[in-house]
């Protein structure tokens, strides 16, 4: 891409900046600023390192943890799960070997690599970031260009510190407005999902604009980037501004003192030009976003709390109506059926999109002088140990563990389900995690995203159910029909 | 990398939207460090019932798609997680080619780096392709990289689009890593360019 006078998006200046060469086709090789690395997408790149005889380019531009595999229980035990434990023990060997720095299981830095990353200090805005794992969208919260990718990839960045790319199309969410109370940057990224559907952002990078994404802490900017992957994108961003550097200054690993304001001023060039030309544009009106919830098995099969789920016959496409009848069948649900009400096995409160302290707080808000329903497994999972330290320092972990909730060390968990916290078939589920595929959570398990309120809300009552009337929120004639 | 010139196979039908990667390989399987061996888990949730005995309506558990090395499906195939292991099964059980009318960024990227070949094509071919795929043994397909073209069974030649420094890699066998060191001195020189000096490095000692 030619870096002349024409405006230019975020995304179009991030990238200009670290492209190092441009082949014949198109095809880029861009610099990557940072590699972050997990157990799971890793092994077979440095083998593959190793076989070729190759070594780590930037190992000071590398950095490791363990979170999918890892038991969220007691830390001091051996790790049951022989599988599980030849993963994370293959990653330290790996990080030895090649000298890349790590955060061990028993380090309170230790944690989910999307939650750590910006923690640490070590995901920065304007860089390049990747990781073998799709998730990895997270950090443009911080307005960082960061992706997902393949290992096969991840071996290339190891031993090249670059990556082969097209640029990818520019698309611009701009939420204008202002939400209502306890509407959260979860359901606002619901509510997109939504409308542009899973494939709506395929091809384009996102950057997420308008005054209620403005209004975002860094914490629900970075639920929202998170999600951008359910809706295709490659990326999302959001441009960095004084709620970025605020978040950004102080941290273990960002820049210091005059580097800070250096890096800062920059930063601030970075932001999308007036007249910058997006492929494409949504608009979405803040007011219009209610707390929401997936019922089906693809996180674009959204509903307002208020909601009914479809009737396959409303498709006209049979194809559809097919799939739509095969979601509610694995979900267990009824054709034009009330969302609320719907009774809960398990709340899931963790990942990587809503485990960090703000979205601890929502949840204990919610849960303060209640009690988990009956026959409910609740269980809180910090994004990492510091996010758990800083939660126990405010007396969350008290707040949770005498509502009847378990509180557990930080990892993936039930998110995906590789450690033993798994849904049991049938089991359904209200999470606060990013997908709801089939089996994603346990072989049959059933899954509906929402907030970390709206699932603390669940495991209080019971069922799905809307946090505002809980929290005596609502006004009008909406809240007498929601309280009765 | 095997490489990969001209394919003629039986294709399975899959006519579903939106197969996600965790449909193609569950996550619990994902604990290997190895590439191969994951054919046998592909799509193991339709696959297998709970006792992981075979269920016998699902197309690769009949013949003759057991030995399908093309699959087609319908939009977004292979959403959902980055993960590489999802080539990797497809891989592992045969699979050298996949057609859908769309697909997933990294899922599209990852197959060419494993040697299989992902062809958009759009809705109405991937409908007859599919119908082709329904008729079985009797009805092969055949994919040519070189002309850029999917031979049907009544001899019809549908053409196709591909990435041309894609398309060199995989009729070459060649990995990306070899292409980009060649590039190392211009690496170099940017990674120690005056715009990059606010980048601090990871250190480990620092901060503490
Ligand atoms: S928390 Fe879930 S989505 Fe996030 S990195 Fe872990 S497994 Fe992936």
């Amino acid at each position: 891409m030619c870096a002349g006078f024409a405006p230019r998006t975020l995304f179009d200046k991030i990238w200009d900046d670290h492209v190092v060469e441009r082949l014949e086709d198109g095809t880029c090789i861009l610099y990557i600023d940072r590699h972050l690395v997990h157990e799971v997408t890793s092994p077979q790149a440095f083998e593959g390192l190793r076989l070729a005889g190759r070594r780590v380019r930037r190992p000071d531009a590398t950095v490791a943890v363990v979170d999918h595999n890892v038991p969220t229980s007691d830390r001091s035990q051996p790790i049951e799960e022989a599988d599980s434990r030849l993963q994370i023990e293959t990653l330290e060997k790996n990080v030895a070997e090649f000298g890349v720095p790590y955060f061990p299981l028993l380090s309170a830095s230790q944690g989910i690599v999307h939650v750590v990353g910006p923690e640490q200090g070590i995901s920065l805005p304007g860089m390049t970031i990747v990781c073998g794992d799709s998730h990895t969208s997270t950090h443009g919260a911080l307005g960082s260009l960061a992706f997902g990718i393949g290992t096969s990839e991840v071996e290339h960045v190891l031993a090249t510190q670059t990556l082969l790319q097209k640029p990818a199309k520019n698309m611009r969410v701009r939420v204008e407005g202002a939400v209502g109370p306890g509407v959260t940057a979860k359901d606002i990224m619901l509510a997109i999902i939504g409308h542009i559907g899973t494939a709506g952002g395929t091809g384009h990078v996102i950057e997420f604009a308008g005054s209620a994404i403005r209004g975002l802490d860094m914490a629900g900017r970075m639920t929202l980037c998170n999600m951008s992957i359910e809706a295709g994108a490659k990326a999302g961003l959001v441009a960095p501004d004084e709620t970025t550097f605020a978040y950004v200054k102080g941290r273990r690993f960002a820049p210091k003192g005059d580097d800070f304001e250096q890096a800062c001023a920059y930063w601030r060039s970075l932001a999308s030009d007036d007249g910058a030309v997006f492929d494409r544009e949504v608009v979405l009106r803040a007011e219009d976003i209610v707390p929401s919830v997936t019922w089906g098995t693809s996180p674009q099969d959204v509903l307002p709390i208020d909601g009914v789920v479809p009737t396959p016959a409303e498709y006209k496409d049979p194809a559809q109506a097919a799939q739509v009848q095969r979601a509610l069948d694995y979900m267990g649900l009824t054709a034009g059926q009330k969302i609320a009400g719907t009774k809960v096995d398990v709340v899931f409160i963790g990942s990587c999109t809503n485990s960090r302290l703000e979205d601890l707080r929502a949840a204990a808000t919610v849960v303060k002088d209640r009690h988990v329903a009956e026959n409910v497994r609740a269980m809180i999972v910090p994004g990492s140990g510091l996010v758990k330290q800083a939660a126990e320092a405010e007396g969350l972990d008290r707040i949770f563990l005498d509502a009847g909730f378990e509180w557990r060390e930080a990892g993936c968990s039930m998110c995906l389900g590789m450690n033993p916290d798994r849904l049991t078939p049938q089991q359904r589920c209200a999470s606060t995690s990013n997908r709801n595929f089939e089996g994603r959570q346990g072989p049959d398990g059933r899954t509906h995203l929402c907030s970390p309120a709206m699932a603390a809300a669940a495991a209080v009552t019971g069922e799905l159910c809307d946090v505002r009337a809980l929290m005596g929120l609502m006004s009008g004639s909406n809240a007498v029909r929601e309280a009765v | 990398m095997d490489k990969f010139t001209e394919l003629t196979a039986i294709a399975a039908p899959m006519p579903n939207e939106n197969i996600d990667t965790d449909q193609i390989i569950p996550a619990r399987f994902l604990k290997t460090i190895q590439r191969t061996g994951l054919g046998r888990s592909a799509f193991a949730a339709q696959r297998y019932d709970a006792d992981g005995n075979e269920k016998p309506d699902f197309v690769l558990n009949q013949e003759p798609y057991r030995q399908a090395e093309i699959l087609i499906t319908y939009d977004n195939l292979g959403c959902g997680s980055s993960r590489e292991h999802a080539p990797w099964a497809l891989l592992d059980f045969g699979f050298r080619c996949v057609i859908a009318p769309s697909f997933a960024d990294i899922f599209f990227n990852n197959c060419f780096k494993n040697g299989i070949l992902p062809i958009r094509f759009p809705r109405e071919i991937c409908d007859l392709l599919m119908a082709d795929a329904r008729q079985g043994a009797n009805a092969r397909l055949t994919v040519n990289l070189a002309e850029q073209v999917v031979i049907r069974p009544d001899g019809e030649k549908i053409p196709f689009e591909v990435d041309p420094f894609r398309k060199h890699l995989l009729i070459e066998g060649l990995d990306d890593i070899g292409q980009t060191l060649a590039h190392d001195q211009k690496i170099t020189r940017f990674e120690s360019g005056e715009k990059r000096s606010w980048v601090p490095s990871v250190d480990m000692g620092a901060g503490q």
